[in-house]
């Protein structure tokens, strides 16, 4: 890597296709202080007063959307929520028009959460705010992929050399794609495993390995990141059934006894006993927890150093 | 280093100027407080990052060795308390803050190298009020620049240099700039920091 960067050359975050490693190493080393800031008796800083930023999700989620209003709010940032249930959206309206509504009421920073790909991208192109990408459809989730990086770079300093697996559902994963992209630009090497049904073809060209078999991709493994398995889809038969799953590519303990330098990741929600044994979970080299931890602090990041970008007109690389 | 653009109009200190001028703030502290403070090592220095850092870390070492008694340090960085963030087009580059010890009830000298618009202080007033409650805070600068916008005045200034907006002071530490001294230098307008200037939040600067 050259010169450090001190500011982004982006000004919205919709994926981290776009990102060098050097933008990715400012938002990482701005995390690393910002938890610091969560650590104090008054997590809570004035950066962000008097801006105000809006939680657009059109899709259901827990964890990111407390983790972006958390952040928001340890920045001092004016938040408005919506959710697409019980609003306008289920009258009928388009994603254009709740945007150009929003947009007038002035808001400076948006954050969305869209069933769609390139939900985030149209907005950008809709409204003059900055765009955050809270996942859109099978695209990307790029604030997930950095709070893994900075999750990753607590176990270990250097991503260079390290191995890293992605375990599960590759082909409807925006989690997969982003942290593909971001963790093979920091000189990480991926191996990416599944079965071949949910592993799309030809994504070894990304500069991935891909295997089917679990103990290829456990074996001299740092990191071993789980997906979720969507069981909304089961009935795609991208397998024959979750037992039958769990049995083949399911972490077990005596993976974690097998390996005993292996940590375990995953993005969340858990399905107990299907991509994650139950003790796996609840096992002390599973830093699950400090991955949601980490979210708050890597989305002050991404909100902060974006909030710089609001004056449209000053910024020649829109992106 | 000094910057191409710049031209010097004179240097205010070398290195050993600097270190002299340290040595008398140095005892200027532990004059201002009572023997109490001192022994009962409430007392702390707080560097503002980048170069406060530096002079604090000297200034610690010296009242040390004169004192024989343990002073507390800390490091803070005030970027997060700006109040800036609507006139900037890129957002400055968040540092450490490290303050480990007892913020309450602790006598606290915040350490800069320039005192100018005061701004700054204001920001890291309100971080430091935020990690507790200091009995005292004081102010110590290497060079009081003047053209103050907001009503802040240093406890212990090493020099006071009235300048216009043209001008810049630049501190320069070996820690930290491979080169030590205190010069005066003129900027070019378009390349001015200053809080009264539109284009103020283009650059990545305190003060």
């Amino acid at each position: 890597m050259t010169q450090p960067l001190t500011t982004l050359r982006h000004r919205h975050l919709l994926g981290l296709a776009t990102y060098s490693p050097e933008e990715i190493a400012l938002i990482l080393s701005t995390a690393r202080e910002f938890r610091e800031v969560l650590r104090r008796q008054i997590p809570r800083v004035p950066s962000l007063r008097g801006l105000t930023v809006v939680n657009l999700f059109f899709e259901p989620s827990t964890r990111t959307r407390i983790s972006f209003e958390l952040a928001e709010k340890r920045l001092s940032a004016d938040t408005v929520n919506f959710a697409s249930s019980g609003s306008s959206v289920s009258k009928g309206e388009t994603l254009k028009d709740t945007a150009r509504n929003i947009e007038a009421m002035k808001v400076d920073i948006a954050v969305i959460r869209h069933r769609s790909p390139g939900a985030a991208y149209f907005l950008t192109q809709c409204i003059d705010a900055v765009v955050l990408n809270a996942g859109d459809g099978a695209h990307e989730h790029p604030t997930q992929a950095l709070l893994d990086l900075l999750t990753i770079s607590d176990i270990s300093p250097r991503f260079d050399g390290l191995n890293v697996s992605i375990i599960g559902d590759i082909m409807h994963s925006r989690v997969a794609r982003s942290n593909l992209y971001s963790l093979t630009k920091m000189g990480v090497n991926v191996t990416l495993c599944g079965p071949k049904t949910m592993i799309p073809f030809g994504i070894s060209q990304f500069g991935c390995r891909v295997t089917h078999r679990l103990e290829e991709a456990l074996e001299g493994c740092d990191v071993a990141m789980a997906l979720r398995i969507q069981l909304e889809r089961q009935d795609t038969s991208l397998y024959p059934s979750l037992r039958e799953y769990h049995n083949q590519f399911g972490i077990k303990p005596e993976h974690l006894d097998r390996y005993p330098s292996l940590r375990i990741m995953h993005p969340g929600p858990v399905n107990r006993g299907v991509e994650l044994a139950s003790e796996v979970v609840d096992h002390e080299r599973a830093v699950i927890l400090d991955q949601v931890t980490n979210g708050v602090a890597t989305r002050m990041a991404c909100l902060y150093l974006l909030a710089g970008g609001q004056n449209p007109a000053s910024l020649a690389e829109i992106g | 280093m000094i910057q191409t653009e710049d031209h010097i109009k004179a240097q205010l200190m070398d290195a050993a100027d600097l270190d002299r001028t340290l040595s008398r703030m140095a005892r200027e502290v532990t004059e201002v407080f009572e023997p109490s403070t001192l022994s009962a090592s409430n007392l702390a220095l707080v560097g503002m990052q980048t170069r406060g850092v530096y002079l604090a870390r000297r200034l610690h070492r010296k009242i040390r060795e004169a004192e024989n008694t343990s002073v507390n340090f800390g490091i803070l960085d005030a970027t997060l308390y700006r109040d800036d963030v609507r006139k900037r087009l890129h957002q400055p580059l968040v540092r450490r803050t490290e303050i480990l010890f007892d913020v309450n009830n602790a006598h606290i000298v915040l350490v800069d190298d320039v005192l100018f618009t005061g701004r700054t202080v204001r920001a890291a007033l309100d971080a430091l009020l935020d990690l507790g409650r200091p009995s005292t805070i004081r102010l110590l600068v290497l060079v009081d620049r003047g053209l103050r916008e907001l009503p802040l005045q240093a406890d212990i200034v090493g020099r006071f240099v009235p300048t216009t907006l043209g001008e810049e002071v630049r501190v320069k530490l070996q820690e930290y700039d491979k080169e030590e001294g205190v010069w005066l230098v003129n900027v070019p307008s378009h390349k001015r920091k200053n809080g009264n200037n539109p284009d103020f939040g283009q650059r990545v600067h305190k003060h």
